[in-house]
């Protein structure tokens, strides 16, 4: 049997793929990208981050920008999986896998963007050995990691579920018993993911003494804690829909029915109506509280084009009150509105999270100090780019070879 | 959720008399070179550039006859509540000592600045590229303060260092090692200003000058409203050098 006819039978049952050659082309394009976002990557180690364009006023940038975007955008996988697995909605099932794929794929991307971020890598356990109970970061520290692992578990029986691996008796009943035990992480997922999305937040919440970011709030975390949660498992499924519907388009077939999407969209609709409410809300509490006690007024937030009050409204009316009328009206029964509010939603969510990391470092709060303007350069966007190249290639060896989409034989039948 | 200001029995303190301050920069200079600040091969760019004292200029924004200039030496200012603790993960940074300074240990730092995020004075530095001194400036390297490597965040430690000797040179004077004399510790960016406009000492002994400099009906520390509780104090007698320490609304 030559190599194209061997490779066939890794297809899941009764599935068509594009030939080898044509698949092969596209893992050539992407494994192009991912080489050079590699080959900044070891730049970025063999020179220090001194490459790139971060300075002493901007510790964060992209990268961060980056990673608190993707990982809101990855949290459809804890949040889904807690209303498969543990509130039971059974429609879930036949989106579940994709949602556990990009979760893994954003969560280890993140990592490794984090592990170029910070100036001195090796010393990255030091977050476990050393430990700041009283830092968010701490916090996020140790969620991230452990939820990378969580993902993994999860992640792992649907490698084995492969046509060729599940012949071996011993994986078919790990990937078995894998799949009886799913709830329990399920449940360790979405503890572990709630907690680490809300100290992305609380992180940016509790620096007192930059009032962009500043919030006050309930206990020991900051309303940000709680809107940055909320803002993640809102635009979470939204990103899975968009992520599904990518994929039909590319591949020609119907992965999943529309009425799974729009029960996704639903959810995530949901979600950001809830997150409307409170965002507006804390909105007003920054703007007549925690401005004036600092001695700042809302103009003073803004500057320039780039920092300019367009970028407020667009998150907080373009890209939540347009999404929400869409995601929840009968409008969402067409293809082209539930779309656009998906890509809305996720599109407010990577505002909101630039904003937070990029906007508030640049606000002057001394006041004999001036805006300062970030431009990241191309070790930055080319690493970024990697991961995203990263990602393409994980998501199209899953969909290649792995039993994702349970209703795709159904749905493509001739 | 902005934390506790945190008291010592000593606060060491540094009172800058604006109005003094001609703006030569030898405080920065006495401070890069006490300290091992690596020379800069990115001086140009100011975002990039290592100072941990550094002077800014102040205008009051008026034309000619009324207008004004001020200069402004910027330290650490060792915040009584600092912002940047709190959120060190892995306490590569902390206010536990006696004397209330903001340590900052170089083995422990990952790098991953948010402490540099946090601090709205800017006083924390990341290193950039790894330290080179070029082939004879090593000599002037400075045996008292560690050297950083590349990827670790420091700032000004008010010449701690300094604090040691004085202890030492204390305990060999049979003195009191925890009560030195007005002047037996001062930082280098103190000793060396030219025009007195920088004074030094525990903020808490009134045998020291900056315990009575403090209280001036002219002192004023900067952004006092975001509750840091700074201990570095700013003398001007001029009201719009004081009004430029803070922010504040029209109405006020």
């Amino acid at each position: 049997m030559s190599i194209i006819e061997i490779e066939k039978t890794w297809y899941p049952e009764g599935v068509e793929r594009c030939s080898l050659g044509k698949f092969m082309k596209w893992l050539g394009v992407l494994g192009v990208v991912a080489l050079y976002g590699f080959f900044a990557m070891l730049v970025c180690f063999a020179y220090g981050l001194g490459v790139t364009g971060l300075d002493n006023y901007f510790g964060f940038g992209l990268w961060i920008t980056f990673d608190l975007a993707v990982i809101a955008l990855g949290a459809g996988a804890f949040f889904t999986g807690l209303l498969r697995y543990i509130i039971r909605i059974d429609e879930l099932k036949n989106i579940i896998n994709l949602t556990v794929i990009k979760g893994f794929i954003c969560y280890s991307g993140a990592m490794l963007i984090l592990s170029l971020d910070v100036g001195q890598p090796i010393r990255s356990w030091f977050g476990y050995w050393h430990p700041n109970v009283h830092s968010m970061l701490t916090e996020v520290i140790f969620c991230i990691t452990c939820y990378l692992m969580v993902l993994i578990i999860e992640y792992v029986p649907l490698v084995l579920e492969q046509k060729q691996i599940n012949k071996i008796p011993f994986l078919h009943n790990l990937a078995h018993q894998m799949h009886v035990v799913m709830p329990l992480f399920a449940g360790i997922g979405a503890f572990l993911s709630t907690f680490h999305q809300g100290s992305l937040g609380g992180m940016y919440g509790v620096m007192f003494a930059r009032p962009y970011a500043f919030r006050d709030g309930f206990f020991i975390w900051p309303w940000t804690f709680f809107l940055f949660v909320l803002s993640a498992i809102a635009s979470g499924p939204c990103m899975t829909v968009l992520i599904c519907g990518f994929m039909e388009k590319v591949t020609g077939r119907k992965l999943t029915t529309y009425r799974v999407k729009s029960l996704m969209c639903k959810i995530g609709g949901t979600m950001l109506l809830i997150y409307t409410v409170f965002k507006y809300l804390d909105t007003w509490a920054w703007i007549n509280d925690i401005l004036p006690r600092a001695g700042l007024t809302f103009d003073q937030m803004f500057y320039g084009l780039i920092y300019g009050k367009w970028l407020f409204f667009c998150e907080l009316v373009l890209c939540l009150i347009v999404p929400v009328i869409c995601l929840l009206t009968p409008l969402r029964k067409k293809p082209f509105f539930m779309y656009t509010g998906a890509i809305l939603a996720c599109a407010g969510v990577v505002i909101n999270r630039y904003v937070f990391t990029v906007q508030a470092l640049a606000q002057p709060v001394l006041p004999f100090t001036k805006w300062e303007m970030y431009a990241p350069n191309w070790a930055e966007w080319a690493t970024s780019l990697m991961v995203i190249a990263y990602g393409f290639i994980i998501m199209s060896l899953s969909y290649r070879y792995l039993p994702i989409f349970p209703q795709e034989v159904g749905l493509n039948k001739k | 959720m902005s934390g506790q200001k945190k008291e010592f029995p000593i606060t060491w303190g540094m009172v800058i008399d604006i109005d003094k301050c001609t703006g030569c920069g030898a405080c920065m200079a006495s401070c890069q070179t006490e300290n091992n600040v690596e020379p800069q091969r990115e001086a140009s760019n100011k975002l990039r550039a290592t100072s941990w004292m550094l002077v800014y200029e102040l205008t009051n924004d008026k034309a000619f006859p009324n207008h004004d200039i001020a200069y402004l030496p910027r330290p650490c200012q060792q915040c009584g509540n600092p912002p940047c603790v709190s959120v060190c993960p892995v306490i590569a940074t902390d206010k536990n000592e006696n004397g209330g300074i903001v340590s900052q240990v170089y083995p422990r730092c990952i790098g991953c600045r948010y402490c540099v995020a946090a601090c709205p004075y800017h006083v924390r530095y990341f290193g950039w590229y790894d330290p080179i001194w070029p082939e004879g400036m090593d000599k002037t390297l400075s045996p008292m303060t560690s050297v950083r490597p590349r990827g670790v965040v420091e700032k000004c430690t008010f010449c701690h260092h300094r604090w040691t000797q004085a202890k030492d040179a204390a305990r060999v004077a049979g003195k009191d090692p925890e009560n030195l004399d007005d002047g037996a510790y001062v930082t280098s960016c103190v000793q060396n200003c030219p025009s007195g406009a920088l004074a030094f000492g525990d903020i808490k002994n009134p045998k020291h000058k900056v315990h009575e400099l403090v209280k001036s009906p002219y002192a004023f520390r900067l952004l006092e409203r975001l509750g840091t509780e700074t201990q570095v104090y700013y003398i001007s007698r001029r009201e719009w050098v004081r009004k430029l320490g803070d922010n504040y609304l029209k109405s006020e």
